[in-house]
C-alpha cells in the first residue's frame, strides 16, 4: 500500500519537475485520446508541438506567430500573477484588455489622420489607464465595501463586451465601411501601427512590453520589498500585517497591476494583429491568462515558458485539425488536460508518497 | 568523371520535371468555420456542403477544415496556414473573417478564396458569395404572421449588420401583411454561437408574449426551448426538426453544395476567377424543411405560393411602398429595392417598435 505524507515545506525539486511532468503526460493521455478518435497519436503530437517549430512547411510563419499569440498572454498573466500571490483575485483581465484596447484605439481615431509621433505613446498610456481604471471598480469596492472582487471583477467582463459591441457600433464605427460594424483600421495608420519591429519575428511592442514585464516581475517579486509584502501576503497574512503590509493598498496594487498590463495587451492587440476594434475583438485571452499564470507557478519565468506552450498547443492544434482533420474540441480538450494534470501532479510537491500503511496513532 | 555529372544533371532534370508531371495531385480546399461544426446550423451546412464536395470527386479532391475560430488574428493565422499547407481554394464562411481573407490573399496570390456574405474584394482572388436568406424570412414571416395568437414574435438576433437587420425587415413585412397587429420583439445576443446566450433569450422573449420564435443565430436553444414550452419556432440555416419535432413550423435551409461544387471544379479546370454572386431560393441556395402539418392547409399553401413567386423572379419581398421605422419614406409604390440598398440596409422599416441598437 501507498500512503502520502505531507511535506514539511514543498519540494523544491517537484515544484520545477511537475510541469515538465504535465506536459508529458498529457502528451500520453492526450496521445490516447487522439488514437481513441483513430488518429496517429505521434503525428498528432508531432504537429502540435513540432511543426510549427521546426516544420519547413509551417516554421518560417508559425514561430513568429507564437510571439504574437503568446505575447498577451505572458502580459496578462505577469500581471495576474501578483494578484494571485497576495490572494487577491482578479478574474476580469478580458475585461481590463478590452477597456484598455477601447482607450487606445479611441486616441488613435481621435488623432485620425494627423500625423505625429507623439501618438502611439499616448495611446499605450491611454490603453493602460484604462485597464487599470477598470480594475480600480473591483479594488475600491473591495476596500471599500468589502464586495468580492472574484465576482465584481468577471461580471465587469460582460460589461465590457457590451461596451465593446457599443463602440463597433456606434462611436468608433469606420465612417467609410458601409455601415458595418467595426471601426477602421489602425494598423494602417502609421503614426498609431503597432507594427512589426524586425520584419518576420512577430515582434511587437506588446511582445516586447510582455519580455520587460517577465524582467520586471522577477526583480519585483524577489529583490524588492513591495514583492516580498505581496508573497508574504498570501502566504502569512497575519504576519504580513505585523510586517506592516496595508491589506487594501496591496488590493489596490495587484489589481491595478494586472489591469494596466491587461489594458497594455489589449491596446497593443487592437493597434497591431488585429488592426481594429469590432464586436468579438475579445478572442478569451484574459481568461487562457490565468490559466498561463498557473501554469507558470504564478512565476515570472514560469508564465514566460507557459505563455509559449499555450500558443504552442493553440497554432500546432490548428495545424492538426487542418492535416490531421482533429476536432477542435480535441484540442480544448488537450488544452484542458495540461492544467488539469499540472494541478494534480502539485500533490507531489506537497506531499510525500510513502509505502506502507497509515499509521494508527 | 564528365559522364557522371552529365548523368547526374540529366538526373536532376528529370526530378524538376517531375512536379509538373503530377496534374494528377488532388485540388485541396480548406474551410474555416465560426463554430462547430455540430452546431446543427449554420456552420453544420457549410460542412455538409464540403462532403458534397468530397463525394463530388472523390480523390481528385482533399478537403480540410478547422472549427470555431474567431474572427480576427486567429483567422488569418489559420488561413495563413492553410495556404502553406499547399491550399489551393479556401472558403472562409463567416462574415466577419473578411479583413483576414484580404491580408492572406494578398500574400497569397496563387490561392483563390471565398467569403461568405462579406464585402471587401481587395484583390483579383478574392470572390464573394452570399445567399438571399431576406427571401426565406419573407416566407418564414408570413407563415408566423398567420400562426401567432399573441400577435407577439419574439427575434433572436446576432449582430445588427445588414444580413440581420434585412432578415428582421423581410419577416416583419411578411407578417404584417397578413395580420396588422404583430408586434416584432427583439433581442440582440452578440453572437452566431452560444447556446446559453440564445437559449436566455428565447426565454425572455417568451416571458414578453412571443408564441413563435425566429432566430438568426446558429445553435439549436431556441428550438428546444420553443419545444418545451409547446410554442413554434423557425429553424435556422439547417433542419432542425430533430430538435423541435412539434416546434419546428419549418426552416430556412443553406444549402451551399451546388455552389461550392461548381467552384471548386473551376479550380481544377484552372477556370476559377473572382466573382460576387447573391443567390437565393430560386437558385436552390435558399431551401425550406417540411412545412409542419400544424400549419393550416391555406397557409401551407399561400406559403408555398410566396415561396414559388419569389424563385420565378415574380415578386420581389422589398417593393414600396415602404417606409423607414421614423415614417420617412424608402421605397414609393411598386418601387423594387436594389441590391445596393439591400446589402447597406441599416434601418428597421416602419412599425418595428424597439430601436436598433447603435
Amino acid at each position: 500500500m501507498m500512503r502520502l505524507e505531507k511535506r514539511p515545506s514543498p519540494s523544491r525539486l517537484w515544484t520545477a519537475a511537475t510541469p515538465v511532468l504535465a506536459v508529458v503526460v498529457t502528451m500520453v493521455a492526450g496521445g490516447i485520446l487522439f488514437a481513441t478518435l483513430g488518429k496517429d497519436p505521434v503525428a498528432a503530437i508531432r504537429l502540435i508541438f513540432w511543426d510549427p517549430l521546426f516544420s519547413e512547411q509551417y516554421a518560417s510563419y508559425s514561430r513568429p506567430q507564437l510571439l504574437v499569440k503568446s505575447g498577451p498572454l505572458i502580459l496578462i498573466a505577469v500581471g495576474l500573477s501578483f494578484g494571485f500571490r497576495a490572494n487577491v483575485w482578479n478574474i476580469g483581465a478580458e475585461g481590463q484588455y478590452i477597456i484598455g484596447a477601447l482607450c487606445g484605439t479611441a486616441v488613435a481615431l481621435a488623432f485620425y489622420p494627423a500625423p505625429g509621433w507623439y501618438i502611439f505613446p499616448l495611446m499605450v498610456i491611454a490603453g493602460a489607464f484604462g485597464g487599470w481604471a477598470w480594475a480600480m471598480i473591483p479594488a475600491i469596492l473591495k476596500t471599500r465595501f468589502r464586495t468580492n472582487e472574484i465576482l465584481v471583477s468577471l461580471l465587469l467582463v460582460y460589461v465590457a463586451e457590451k461596451l465593446l459591441a457599443a463602440m463597433a457600433l456606434g462611436a468608433m464605427r469606420n465612417p467609410d465601411g458601409g455601415g458595418f460594424p467595426g471601426s477602421r483600421n489602425i494598423s494602417r495608420y502609421e503614426p498609431a501601427a503597432n507594427t512589426e519591429l524586425i520584419a518576420n519575428t512577430g515582434l511587437h511592442w506588446g511582445v516586447v512590453t510582455a519580455f520587460i514585464a517577465v524582467i520586471f516581475a522577477y526583480v519585483m517579486l524577489h529583490k524588492h520589498m513591495l514583492g516580498f509584502h505581496v508573497r508574504l501576503a498570501g502566504q502569512a497574512p497575519r504576519a504580513a500585517r505585523f510586517a506592516g503590509v496595508r491589506p487594501g493598498a496591496l488590493v489596490v496594487f495587484c489589481l491595478g497591476l494586472s489591469g494596466a498590463l491587461s489594458g497594455l495587451a489589449g491596446m497593443f492587440e487592437a493597434a497591431g494583429p488585429a488592426g481594429r476594434i469590432s464586436i468579438d475583438f475579445a478572442a478569451g485571452y484574459g481568461f487562457t491568462a490565468i490559466i498561463v499564470a498557473f501554469l507558470g507557478r504564478l512565476h515570472p519565468i514560469g508564465i514566460l515558458l507557459a505563455g509559449l506552450l499555450m500558443g504552442l498547443t493553440y497554432i500546432g492544434g490548428e495545424i492538426a485539425q487542418l492535416t490531421l482533420g482533429l476536432p477542435a474540441a480535441a484540442i480544448q480538450v488537450f488544452q484542458g488536460m495540461l492544467l488539469f494534470f499540472l494541478l494534480a501532479l502539485d500533490l507531489l510537491s506537497n506531499y510525500r508518497v510513502r509505502p506502507g500503511r497509515r499509521e494508527m496513532t | 568523371m564528365k559522364h557522371a555529372r552529365l548523368l547526374t544533371g540529366a538526373l536532376m532534370a528529370l526530378a524538376l520535371a517531375a512536379p509538373a508531371a503530377a496534374q494528377d495531385d488532388p485540388v485541396k480546399v480548406g474551410f474555416i468555420y465560426v463554430g462547430p461544426v455540430g452546431d446543427f446550423g449554420w456552420t453544420h451546412e457549410h460542412d455538409l456542403a464540403r462532403q458534397a464536395v468530397e463525394e463530388e470527386y472523390g480523390d481528385a479532391v482533399e478537403t480540410s477544415f478547422v472549427e470555431s475560430v474567431p474572427e480576427g488574428p486567429d483567422a488569418e493565422r489559420v488561413m495563413t496556414q492553410m495556404a502553406l499547407s499547399g491550399t489551393d481554394l479556401i472558403f472562409a464562411t463567416s462574415f466577419g473573417y473578411g479583413p483576414a481573407v484580404n491580408n492572406v490573399a494578398e500574400r497569397f496570390p496563387d490561392v483563390a478564396f471565398e467569403h461568405a456574405t462579406g464585402y471587401q474584394q481587395d484583390h483579383p482572388n478574392v470572390s464573394l458569395y452570399n445567399a438571399r436568406f431576406y427571401q426565406g424570412r419573407a416566407v418564414i414571416g408570413h407563415i408566423a404572421g398567420h400562426m401567432t395568437e399573441t400577435s407577439t414574435i419574439g427575434y433572436i438576433a446576432s449582430f445588427p449588420i445588414p444580413e440581420v437587420i434585412r432578415g428582421i425587415n423581410a419577416a416583419f413585412i411578411h407578417a404584417r401583411e397578413v395580420n396588422p397587429d404583430v408586434e416584432f420583439r427583439i433581442v440582440w445576443a452578440y453572437s452566431w454561437f452560444d447556446p446559453a446566450q440564445e437559449a436566455s433569450a428565447a426565454e425572455a422573449l417568451i416571458e414578453q408574449g412571443a408564441d413563435i420564435l425566429m432566430q438568426h443565430t446558429d445553435s439549436t436553444a431556441p428550438m428546444s426551448i420553443a419545444e418545451d414550452r409547446g410554442l413554434y419556432a423557425f429553424g435556422q440555416a439547417s433542419n432542425m426538426i430533430d430538435f423541435g419535432p412539434n416546434a419546428q413550423l419549418t426552416a430556412i435551409i443553406d444549402n451551399w453544395a451546388p455552389y461550392y461544387i461548381e467552384r471548386v471544379g473551376e479550380v481544377m479546370d484552372g477556370t476559377w476567377e473572382a466573382g460576387n454572386v447573391w443567390t437565393g431560393i430560386g437558385d436552390g441556395t435558399v431551401a425550406f424543411a417540411d412545412f409542419s402539418d400544424a400549419i393550416p392547409e391555406e397557409v401551407r399553401e399561400s406559403a408555398a405560393a410566396l415561396r414559388d413567386r419569389i424563385a420565378a423572379g415574380d415578386y420581389h419581398p422589398f417593393t414600396g411602398p415602404i417606409n423607414r421605422r421614423d415614417g420617412s419614406e424608402w421605397l414609393a409604390e411598386g418601387e423594387v429595392a436594389t441590391d445596393e440598398a439591400l446589402l447597406a440596409m441599416d434601418f428597421y422599416v416602419e412599425g418595428i417598435t424597439s430601436e436598433l441598437p447603435e
